[in-house]
């Protein structure tokens, strides 16, 4: 799988302020690639360079193999954080004319917008102003605004901010059917739940540098720490078994539930090995009901990172 | 170009459409025409409202001195006194009373006549009593030194030097001023279009500031053509506005004088005079009629196609300048409010170039002064075309004058527009920052 962009050693300043130092990333084809960081480390300098808004001071950037080029333009869809329409505009004259721009044709562009406007229900605001749309409306118009020309990489910098639930994962099915259809996606947020959903891989940008990047799923072992959550159901002689497990290994966190019987906690094995444990709770003819290995959350991972980092 | 063309187009539409240009476009001359027909209405009505004087002569001098004419009668009281004349003129309510006591010389007469009246006098009044007395004594003295009226008549006969080129045509006073002021009304044209225009383009900015939509155009075009396309789409707004202006009123303002019979001969000489060399032709009452003739045909050796191709350049350039630091304001601020301290500084070398070519192209079109700020390029665009009524070349503007203020003007404009886009392109992306002169300075290094 080759990539669509890869960013090079990238630099840039704002006055006596670093946005970016030196920042590397490639980004794989057909993929959803998260960009982390909490506000202000960068992410946005770096994406508006991608998009040729601001010139980078050093490094390069290429797209499919090529130095980015203002070409490249018309393959890339941005929809930036800081987004809006023309307040008195009517909504189907302003998507042609976002089209347009992007270099489709006038006929072209009408009959995509046709097609998005019937998906996404919306086909009777074409005559509408912006300003008589909510702004969960006008957000979904930025939306077909930026897919429409069928770019080959998507820029989507906090897509859900302004939508209800329902849309949200309205938007966020599309976005996956957008994956399918083999677009290449940078998704930038900071907010973890919908990075654990989307993403394939992430990078985390901590005050304009690149601290971590890879493989969601890699990241994600790499972060692990040999916990595990344990569920037991004990017998009477519970006291002496528990007293017993507590001598033996690392554990905290732990939960009894008295009329039940059970007991719940996690389980720390310094070496990975879950054999000594798993024997101890055979030999000793105990019911064990649950047994998980706990992976941290992105969001532990960013904190984790970043706090690591701050202290460093 | 593409892409120039779509956002100019839509900008222009934008303009167009918008409620208040509409009304603007059809209302102004409306207001116009009524403000001017106002105005000649009220010089009517005060031209009309006669002042009656009320003159008591106890003296032996005056006695015909006082003719009623214009809008002052004088009208004279015999055999009463003071006290009762001021009486009665109070109670009538009558303008004035001119009191002259009996004395024993002319001077010392007119030094002991006195003018009553309920208010504080009207100018024009005290001056035209004034004159009488002025006169009177002027001619007494005369008469003392031996002078007859005859003579004095004689030795008052005005005179008036004859005026010619160095190539014997017949030159005209004050053709210098018509010139002056016909180019100056191209010059206050410029003028406002860059302070109504440039307004646009700027609000125009901060309006796709605000609304957030400025960061998903610039993903797809560069700052720099949308800068572009926004100045030139405003400006064909603006022409399109100025031409319906010009027509409807030009076109309202003749049915209006022929509604309201305004005398045209006494417009004329009020308003603009000589704007339109057609007009200068109609018959004129014989007496003038060469003067007229010789006016006319000096308007018309005015170079015109110079004139107007140098206005288009000028203006174009200079609309240009402006517009772009308008539109380089409008992307520094976040609002309207904050964009004062910035528009002083813009509007100030306009104001300057106006008053400064008013005053000193008016008394000498080739002086230092309106030479040097119709060579500086952010008053020449107004100052130069004051003094180009006069031609390029002999008796006009020295052609390297012409040319270097051009090319100045051009450098200039290159450069401005240079560091606009450079404030533009950096400013359009900052929220939340009221700028300051050094921020925009750092800006420069973006």
């Amino acid at each position: 799988m080759s990539d669509i962009l890869q960013v090079e050693k990238v630099s840039k300043r704002f006055g006596g302020h670093a946005a970016l130092t030196q920042v590397s990333l490639t980004i794989p084809e057909n993929c959803i690639y998260g960009l982390l960081g909490p506000n202000g480390a960068g992410k946005t300098t770096l994406i508006r360079i991608i998009n040729q808004i601001t010139h980078p001071d050093e490094g390069k950037v290429y797209f499919q193999g090529q130095p980015l080029a203002p070409e490249h333009i018309s393959h890339i869809g941005y929809l930036p954080e800081e987004r809006g329409l023309y307040k008195s505009m009517k909504v189907g004259e302003q998507a042609l004319y976002l089209a347009q721009l992007k270099g489709l044709s006038k006929k072209e562009a009408k009959i995509r917008l046709d097609y998005w406007f019937k998906r996404l229900d919306i086909g009777d605001w074409w005559n509408k102003k912006i300003q008589e749309l909510s702004k969960g409306m006008a957000q979904k118009i930025q939306f077909i605004v930026t897919v429409l020309h069928k770019p080959k990489l998507l820029i989507f910098d906090e897509p859900f901010s302004g939508f209800d639930p329902i849309n949200a994962n309205k938007i966020k099915d599309e976005i996956l059917a957008l994956k399918e259809q083999g677009t290449s996606i940078i998704f930038s947020t900071h907010r973890m739940e919908s990075v654990e959903e989307l993403c394939d891989h992430i990078a985390l940008i901590h005050k304009s540098e690149k601290i971590l990047d890879g493989k969601l799923s890699e990241v994600k072992n790499a972060y692990k720490n040999n916990k595990y959550r344990i569920e037991l159901h004990l017998s009477d002689r519970s006291d002496a078994v528990i007293h017993e497990l507590r001598a033996l290994f690392e554990i905290s966190d732990e939960i009894v539930i008295d009329d039940t019987r059970n007991h719940t906690f996690t389980l720390r094995l310094p070496n990975g090995d879950t054999t000594d444990f798993l024997r101890y709770l055979h030999q000793n003819g105990i019911h064990l009901k649950t047994f998980q290995e706990i992976i941290p959350s992105t969001n532990e991972i960013f904190i984790k990172t970043i706090n690591q980092k701050m202290h460093a | 170009m593409h892409k120039l063309k779509l956002i100019i187009k839509r900008e222009y539409l934008a303009k167009v459409r918008n409620k208040s240009f509409v009304v603007m476009t059809f209302l102004s001359p409306i207001l116009l025409v009524g403000m001017v027909m106002l105005i000649v209405f009220l010089t009517k009505v005060n031209d009309n409202e006669t002042r009656v004087i009320m003159v008591l002569n106890e003296s032996d001098y005056f006695s015909n001195a006082f003719h009623s004419s214009g809008n002052v009668s004088f009208v004279p009281y015999n055999a009463i006194d003071l006290e009762s004349a001021k009486d009665s003129t109070l109670k009538m309510g009558i303008y004035g009373l001119l009191y002259i006591p009996q004395a024993e010389t002319l001077e010392a007469t007119a030094n002991h006549a006195t003018f009553y009246s309920k208010d504080n006098p009207v100018g024009s009044i005290l001056d035209r009593v004034e004159r009488i007395f002025q006169n009177r004594l002027q001619q007494g003295r005369l008469q003392d030194l031996g002078v007859s009226a005859k003579d004095f008549a004689a030795v008052s006969e005005s005179f008036e030097v004859k005026t010619s080129t160095f190539e014997g045509a017949r030159s005209l006073k004050g053709i210098n001023e018509v010139k002056a002021v016909i180019g100056g009304l191209f010059g206050y044209l410029i003028m406002m279009f860059i302070i109504i225009y440039g307004g646009f383009v700027m609000r125009s900015v901060i309006e796709e500031k605000t609304s957030r939509i400025i960061e998903v155009i610039i993903s797809s075009v560069k700052p720099f053509q949308l800068m572009l396309g926004k100045i030139i789409g405003t400006s064909l707004a603006g022409i399109t506005q100025f031409v319906i202006w010009i027509l409807s009123a030009s076109f309202l303002l003749l049915v209006a004088m022929f509604l309201f019979d305004v005398d045209m001969a006494a417009l004329r000489g009020a308003s603009t005079e000589g704007n339109n060399p057609v007009m200068q032709m109609a018959p004129i009452p014989s007496s003038n009629f060469s003067d007229v003739q010789l006016y006319a045909q000096e308007l018309m050796q005015i170079p015109w196609v110079l004139l107007i191709s140098s206005f288009l350049l000028y203006f174009m350039m200079g609309y240009l300048i402006y517009s772009s630091i308008y539109a380089a304001i409008g992307a520094a601020v976040d609002n309207e409010t904050d964009t004062q301290q910035f528009i002083f500084p813009i509007i100030l070398p306009l104001m300057l170039a106006i008053y400064v070519g008013f005053f000193s192209v008016f008394s000498n079109p080739n002086g230092p002064i309106a030479v040097g700020f119709s060579l500086f390029p952010l008053t020449s665009p107004i100052v130069m075309l004051m003094r180009l009524p006069g031609g390029i070349g002999e008796g006009g503007v020295p052609l390297w004058q012409f040319l270097t203020s051009i090319i100045l003007l051009l450098v200039t404009f290159l450069g401005i527009v240079w560091l606009a886009a450079k404030i533009y392109r950096v400013g359009i992306l900052m929220y939340g920052k009221k700028p300051t002169y050094r921020e925009l300075y750092k800006w420069l290094n973006y």
